[in-house]
């Protein structure tokens, strides 16, 4: 234990000292590890290539400008179609997210040894695949176009929304559920005036926090065909027409920007 | 008339919160359950409207037995019970109409709840309440902008409008100062001697108990050890009830007449906080 008795004074120090020994061990390791690695990874790199890094950067930029505005008028329509995908995408995913919440949250689950398991699963299934995942495979099944996006969007933010969300209802102040419970009230009368009241705020919060990163992640689904603006990117990409490339990730940053001022103002409006 | 006998709760750790308990409260009767923390009074008064599943014994509201009610039974007759709470319980995000009204769920369907088309009777009789209790002009008000003492007042419109026979009141007063305190439990006590109604409070205010109720039940560890009248509590008793303390300052003169008092503190001071 950290206190030690020194004749008559009792010496405190925060750990004893194996702990202490050990913890360091621990630092120790860790760094071995990290020198270890950075060795590793220098090994594989072609260092003369990133000496050139500088100068490809630079030129790179310099085809980069002027921005070509004139290629403004081919991407209203891309830009509209991937705040579309987003808000969509959201919004399929805020209507399936809400009832799998339920059925995963320990407190409201109807049983937590079938359905807990399997709500669960499905968090974790669409949170594992990445959107430009789900695109890709979905452009496979559905042929390209905006409608394999907004699903894309969907199944990814599934998991997202329903895993914070049953994180918020096991968070519930029960004495609330509880009082509602006593005066006679079905089950369906107690979510909708026991838990429901208590978890609108955080529902509300990450429906638009998802929202906010859809709009960044719709906007690279056209890069397997999935529509949206990444389509005319990675077209411009493949025609090295840089001054394209530029206007376009100009509009991505405009639009993100935009984004996220909006949800900011709805979050603060609600909370 | 409520009726336990036998009523013994085990938890699932193992802590056996009620021993065999044998009670009875009269219709119209205002039973105070004292006792030190962990003897197991929240754990009593949840067991009768089964917020708590007692692990076996019997609890009978009149004639019915509600220990053994299925689940729509069970709804059923906890409309019969209204329960008060120490922290007041109330649901913060609404507004104190939706608060008093959700006392009526028991009373209608799922989808006049959740459109909130209550029965005009339902609120009249909420509006009447909060009336009765100084706080009809705080309708539209949400819950969490009320005061500590106002939030009770709405929790025990929620309790009545249940149109209850029995109340079940869980540490009323433990997060109200001493003058709110003395005003919460004479509402309780003056409502229900206005509607008849029994109830069994759950308080730690040894002296409060003494004041307002007519029959002291004191629980020590899962068994009644004490039940009689307020005069007959005695530092003996106490002793017994939450182990050796100076008790003669506690104990009150039960000569005094409280209800000249009752009269004389206004029951709405605290609505201009």
């Amino acid at each position: 234990m950290p206190i030690k008795q020194q004749s008559d004074i009792k010496i405190w120090k925060r750990r004893s000292g194996k702990r202490q020994l050990g913890i360091w061990f621990g630092q120790f390791i860790g760094v071995a590890i990290f020198v270890y690695c950075w060795q590793l990874v220098s090994e594989n790199t072609i260092w003369m290539f990133v000496a050139d890094a500088p100068r490809q950067a630079v030129d790179m930029m310099e085809r980069m400008v002027p921005p070509k505005w004139s290629y403004m008028s081919n991407l209203w329509r891309p830009i509209w179609d991937t705040i579309t995908i987003a808000t969509l995408g959201t919004l399929m995913a805020v209507v399936f997210a809400f009832p799998i919440a339920f059925l995963a949250a320990r407190n409201t689950t109807p049983s937590s040894v079938f359905v807990r398991p399997v709500a669960l699963f499905i968090i974790v299934a669409s949170r594992s695949i990445n959107s430009l995942l789900w695109a890709l495979m979905l452009v496979t099944i559905l042929g390209p176009g905006v409608f394999a996006g907004v699903l894309a969007i969907g199944f990814r933010s599934i998991g997202f929304c329903a895993k914070l969300l049953y994180e918020a209802i096991e968070e519930i102040d029960e004495a609330q559920v509880e009082a509602v419970t006593a005066t006679g009230a079905s089950g369906a009368q107690i979510l909708n005036y026991g838990i429901v009241p208590q978890i609108l705020p955080a529902f509300a919060g990450i429906s638009v926090f998802r929202w906010d990163i859809n709009i960044r992640e719709s906007a690279i689904l056209g890069l397997v065909g999935a529509g949206g603006i990444g389509l005319q990117l990675s077209s411009s990409i493949d025609t090295v027409t840089w001054t394209q490339v530029s206007v376009i990730l100009l509009v991505i940053l405009v639009t993100v920007v935009a984004s996220e001022w909006v949800s900011a103002k709805v979050r603060h409006a609600i909370i | 008339m409520l009726r336990l006998q036998k009523l013994t709760k085990k938890y699932k750790t193992g802590d056996l919160a009620l021993k065999s308990i044998d009670l009875e409260v009269p219709d119209g009767q205002v039973m105070a359950l004292i006792g030190p923390s962990g003897a197991g009074k929240s754990t009593l008064i949840r067991c009768v409207n089964r917020l708590v599943e007692p692990t076996s014994g019997s609890v009978h509201l009149n004639e019915t037995e509600v220990s053994s009610l299925g689940q729509n039974q069970l709804r059923k007759a906890r409309r019969r019970m209204g329960m008060i709470f120490q922290e007041y319980a109330l649901v913060e995000r609404l507004s104190v109409m939706e608060n008093v009204l959700s006392g009526r769920l028991g009373y209608v369907s799922f989808w006049r709840s959740y459109f909130r088309k209550f029965p005009q009777k339902d609120i009249d009789e909420a509006f009447r309440l909060l009336e009765r209790v100084g706080l009809d002009h705080m309708a539209d008000k949400r819950a969490d902008e009320l005061s500590g003492g106002q939030r009770q007042r709405v929790g025990i419109c929620r309790a009545l409008i249940q149109d209850p026979e029995l109340l079940l009141i869980d540490e009323p007063t433990a997060s109200l100062d001493p003058k709110t305190s003395r005003q919460i439990m004479r509402l309780i006590c003056e409502l229900c001697k206005e509607r008849k109604l029994s109830a069994i409070i759950n308080i730690h205010d040894v002296l409060l108990a003494q004041m307002f109720a007519e029959r002291i039940v004191g629980l020590q560890l899962g068994e009644v050890v004490y039940d009689g009248p307020p005069s007959n509590l005695k530092a003996e008793v106490l002793t017994t009830i939450y182990g050796e303390e100076d008790w003669e300052a506690t104990i009150d003169k039960v000569d005094d007449d409280d209800d000249t008092e009752l009269d004389t503190v206004p029951l709405s001071s605290d609505k201009v906080e």
